[in-house]
């Protein structure tokens, strides 16, 4: 509830545009908002919506950082918005770009729904066991050693933001670079003793130049992850493994 | 007119709507799933603190089974709840919990050894057992006479709702994104699936199906500050209402969490006093054990949130600029319990409240959480008036929560229904005829449109204000406590926005991807919702669970017993229609008492003395019964066959 600047008047610069519309071009709109305390990007959002521009186009589910509904570029950085407080910015402008490397649908608004669903399917997030079909859920849960359970979260905490695709200098350059958001689901299904793939498995998934050998370790990702998942151990790790399976 | 075709329609991408959807396909059958947003994004990424299920791993769980977990639902219920959905529930929540493992949940396990633990602001030190080691943990939570909240960290939901979504990817189930069923196509005795709109390129579209199971989630944003994501607004729950057929029930059951922050209203998990958080006043003063001497901050929420609110009433609330609040402590749990176990937590506080909750206090107050209320179905989760029509989730009043939810609850009871009523619906696909007549889904898509030329058309009222003004009512009228006046006055309010809804129109006049032309689709059925709610509470004269009445501050069995259910039998009616189910005590396996926490304040109802009796006679008639035949005996309940088992727990097999 930080109110040190109460009372600025902030300036919005969004990029505004509509590909549906015929004749619509990209162009950088401004709108002004009178700054209130704890006031996140999300509420000055709604706000301009409500009293500016009703055309207007973003997306938020949660508003509490919890779903990755709302990355945008916020002032040049992929983030969430939801939990971005405009009071954050020394300066009283903020610009809003929407996250690069997903199709756009209107303003702020993109579509990482088709990518995520291409992105599951393509490294196959889930568990592979064809055994576990076989389970009777009345009996004893199978073990699992508590630690293990931990390091697994750890890696389950992304939640498909895109932040990491949108500063990705390679998936930039190679559109059908798996991207960071994949190699963290790799990495979360590796650790996993649940999942029976091995590494010959996940070569034929990340054991190539759109996989994990095409990545530059520049961290673009890591350096924009909201949920500050550990990217730079993890491809350094994938890595290895590859290697090691290559051989 | 595009037409897509599906056996088993599941509207809804949410935990409910993809195991749900799961069950469909499993059995063979053709299976779409329609959501607003991408599947994983949806409401139930956001539950925090975990999902119950009698696994009793943990030492602090030894002794629980299905019976306690029953039990505790039903009190947590004040009785309003369908035992026998209760019974179905709690047998089948320990196989959903590990079927979730097997699916990839990182359940939080048990780890051998000694822990210190937080136990009403004591550090105490609690052994887990060598044999139990690496089972699934479990967590305290309120209204639990047993610790029985599975969890992952404080991200339950979001590990839950990947793996789920995930499980669907691996079945290949279609999930239809930025698509809103804004009507159902039924000819008054079944449903034949929906109007749907595209949310991108503003197109209609008719889904049609054998049977459409509705699974939206809750109607938490009727209220101006909620704890729920921005798109639970009930629209799930809307179409069924403007059927005019299908009723819903117990729209006034709506549920107050304790501990949201102030001002925006995140939550912050019931796993922060459960793991031995407290509440403190504007004194620092612990207020909970004053009220409640037994389960203090454990409470069931409708009794914290009561009792929170009194507290401020006297004077005790801290004032902010957004009103009074009270603090949430959790310093006492140290450093490396809140970053390991309540991370989100932790994060929360710092992006919204710039505080850091391992040294700071977290401004709280009660904040709409739940919504009890919704679509009545039967115990398979079908319409009791709409063939064909399912739902399943949040959006359900089949009946589990009666007038209180526990926390834990709601998470294990969408996993549960879709588990169940995906049995039922795929029964209902293979028995039903793929007669569809095409005239009657043609007139409602030619509804639908024509109803959105209208709103573009003409000039008239703005939904954003429409709606601000609803959200405010329903905050100030029809909250934690309520009064017959306020809610005569909130009939009244909402009434009049309803009128003015009917000439709801857009500045924006774009028919493709246009956000006003979204709220003003919703908002006119939003206003009918809320004023489900509002009459529903006017007209129940008594307080049970989380509808706490201060005229009629006794919870009455002998009159309200009962279901409120609820109809919009004409779309030109400005009120809708109400009539009460009786909740039979005769046939109750809990007969109706006192919750143990909370005042006991009750008129008792005439059957609950004889049906204890007889409850009495029936245990003594069979003295060398185990409890499964005794439950059997009192109170028998359905469940598809492959539920039916019993559940192994560590140390007494089967028993
Ligand atoms: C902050 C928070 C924390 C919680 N923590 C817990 C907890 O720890 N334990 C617990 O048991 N419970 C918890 N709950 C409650 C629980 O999370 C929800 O009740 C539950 O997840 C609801 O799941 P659902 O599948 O019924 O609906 P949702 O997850 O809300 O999904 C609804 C789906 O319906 C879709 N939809 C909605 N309308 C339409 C439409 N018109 N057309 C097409 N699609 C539509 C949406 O896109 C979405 O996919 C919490 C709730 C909140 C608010
Ligand atoms: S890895 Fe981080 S940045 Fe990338 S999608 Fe996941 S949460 Fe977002
Ligand atoms: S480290 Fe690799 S994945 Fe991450 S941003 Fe750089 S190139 Fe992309
Ligand atoms: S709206 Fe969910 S993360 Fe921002």
């Amino acid at each position: 509830m930080s109110g040190a600047n109460d009372g600025r008047t902030l300036k919005f610069h969004i990029l505004k545009y509509d590909p549906q519309q015929g004749g619509d071009k990209p162009r950088m709109v401004t709108y002004e908002v009178k700054e209130a305390p704890g006031m996140t990007i999300f509420i000055a959002l709604n706000e301009i919506r409500e009293t500016q521009d009703r055309a207007l186009q973003f997306d938020f589910v949660c508003r509490a950082g919890i779903c990755g509904s709302c990355g945008m570029v916020i002032n040049g950085k992929p983030d969430l918005a939801c939990r971005t407080l405009t009071a954050k910015f020394k300066k009283p402008e903020i610009t809003l770009l929407p996250l690069p490397a997903f199709d756009l649908i209107g303003d702020l608004s993109v579509n990482t729904g088709s990518y995520t669903r291409a992105m599951s399917e393509r490294v196959r997030t889930w568990i592979h066991d064809e055994e576990g079909k076989q389970v009777d859920l009345n009996e004893l849960e199978e073990r699992m050693d508590p630690d293990l359970a931990d390091e697994i979260y750890e890696l389950d905490r992304c939640i498909e933001c895109g932040c990491c695709i949108s500063a990705c200098a390679t998936k930039r350059m190679r559109d059908g670079f798996l991207g960071a958001m994949g190699f963290m689901k790799v990495a979360r299904f590796a650790v996993d003793s649940r999942d029976k793939r091995s590494d010959s498995d996940w070569y034929e998934v990340i054991g190539n130049d759109d996989g994990v050998f095409g990545c530059m370790s520049l961290m673009g990702c890591e350096d924009n992850c909201p949920k500050d998942l550990p990217h730079q151990t993890k491809i350094a790790y994938l890595r290895r493994k590859m290697v090691g399976a290559a051989r | 007119m595009k037409t897509v075709f599906a056996d088993s329609l599941i509207i809804g991408g949410g935990l409910a709507g993809l195991r749900t959807a799961i069950a469909t396909r499993t059995r063979g059958l053709d299976t779409i799933v329609l959501s607003l947003i991408p599947a994983k994004r949806s409401h139930s990424a956001a539950a925090q603190g975990g999902m119950q299920g009698s696994l009793a791993a943990t030492i602090k769980g030894e002794g629980d089974n299905e019976n306690v977990h029953f039990a505790d639902t039903v009190k947590g219920s004040d009785w309003g709840c369908d035992q026998q959905v209760a019974r179905m529930f709690a047998n089948t929540a320990p196989k959903a919990v590990r079927e979730l493992a097997t699916w990839g949940v990182p359940w939080t396990r048990v780890r051998r050894g000694p822990r210190q633990v937080v136990i009403n602001a004591e550090r105490v030190t609690i052994t887990e057992k060598d044999d139990n080691h690496g089972l699934i943990s479990a967590r305290d939570f309120g209204g639990t006479r047993k610790w029985r909240t599975c969890y992952t960290a404080d991200g339950t939901g979001h590990t839950m709702l990947y793996a789920v979504d995930n499980k669907a990817i691996e079945f290949g189930i279609a999930v239809h994104e930025r698509k809103e069923a804004i009507a159902l196509i039924h000819d008054g005795s079944t449903c034949y699936g929906a109007v749907v709109r595209d949310l991108i390129t503003g197109e209609l579209i008719a889904y049609v199906a054998r049977a459409t199971t509705i699974a939206t989630g809750g109607y938490g944003r009727l209220y101006a500050i909620s704890t729920n994501s921005v798109i639970s607004e009930g629209m799930g729950t809307a179409i069924a209402l403007e059927t005019g057929v299908a009723s819903l029930g117990n729209m006034e059951a709506v549920q107050f969490h304790p501990t949201a922050i102030v001002p925006v209203g995140i939550l912050t998990t019931e796993g922060c006093r459960g793991d031995g958080g407290l509440l403190k006043d504007k004194d620092g003063y612990r207020f909970m054990p004053d009220y409640e001497p037994g389960k203090k901050e454990l409470a069931s929420r409708d009794v914290v949130s009561r009792r929170m609110t009194e507290h401020m009433r006297k004077g005790k609330g801290v004032a902010s600029p957004y009103g009074d609040h009270l603090w949430l402590d959790i310093t006492l749990l140290g450093k490396e319990h809140i970053e390991k176990n309540l991370r989100e937590v932790k994060e929360i506080c710092e992006y919204f409240l710039g505080i850091d909750p391992v040294k700071e206090y977290i401004p709280v107050r009660p904040t709409q959480h739940y919504s009890m209320g919704g679509i009545r179905t039967k115990p398979t989760g079908e319409s009791r008036q709409l063939s064909g029509l399912f739902a399943a989730g949040e959006v359900s009043c089949w009946d589990m929560h009666g007038f209180n939810r526990l926390g834990g609850n709601s998470v294990a009871e969408t996993i549960v229904a879709g588990m169940i009523v995906g049995e039922y619906v795929a029964d209902y696909c293979e028995r039903s005829s793929v007669d569809i007549p095409t005239s009657v889904v043609r007139a409602f898509v030619m509804r639908e449109e024509a109803a959105i030329t209208e709103i573009i058309g003409r000039s008239g009222e703005d939904p954003y204000e429409l709606k601000r003004e609803m959200q405010q009512i329903m905050m100030e009228k029809v909250g934690i406590f309520r009064m017959g006046s306020d809610l005569q006055e909130a009939v009244d309010g909402l009434r009049g926005l309803l009128l003015r809804s009917r000439n709801i129109t857009v500045r924006n006049k774009a028919r493709h991807s246009n956000p006003e032309l979204v709220e003003a689709i919703r908002v006119p059925k939003m206003i009918k919702l809320a004023l489900t709610v509002a009459c529903g509470a006017l007209a129940r004269t008594e307080s049970r669970g989380a509808h706490a009445r201060e005229d009629y501050p006794e919870r009455n069995d002998r009159d309200w017993l009962n279901r409120t259910l609820s109809w919009w039998k004409d779309e030109k009616d400005d009120l809708p229609v109400l009539e009460y189910e009786n909740l039979d005590v005769m046939s109750m396996e809990m007969p109706p008492g006192t919750r143990g926490y909370g005042k006991a304040n009750m008129i008792a109802h005439p059957d609950t003395e004889k049906r204890v009796k007889q409850i009495e006679e029936i245990k003594e008639s069979m003295p060398n019964a185990d409890r499964f035949e005794v439950q059997r005996a009192i109170m028998p309940y359905d469940l598809p066959e492959k539920y039916q088992g019993k559940n192994e727990r560590v140390g007494v097999g089967f028993e």
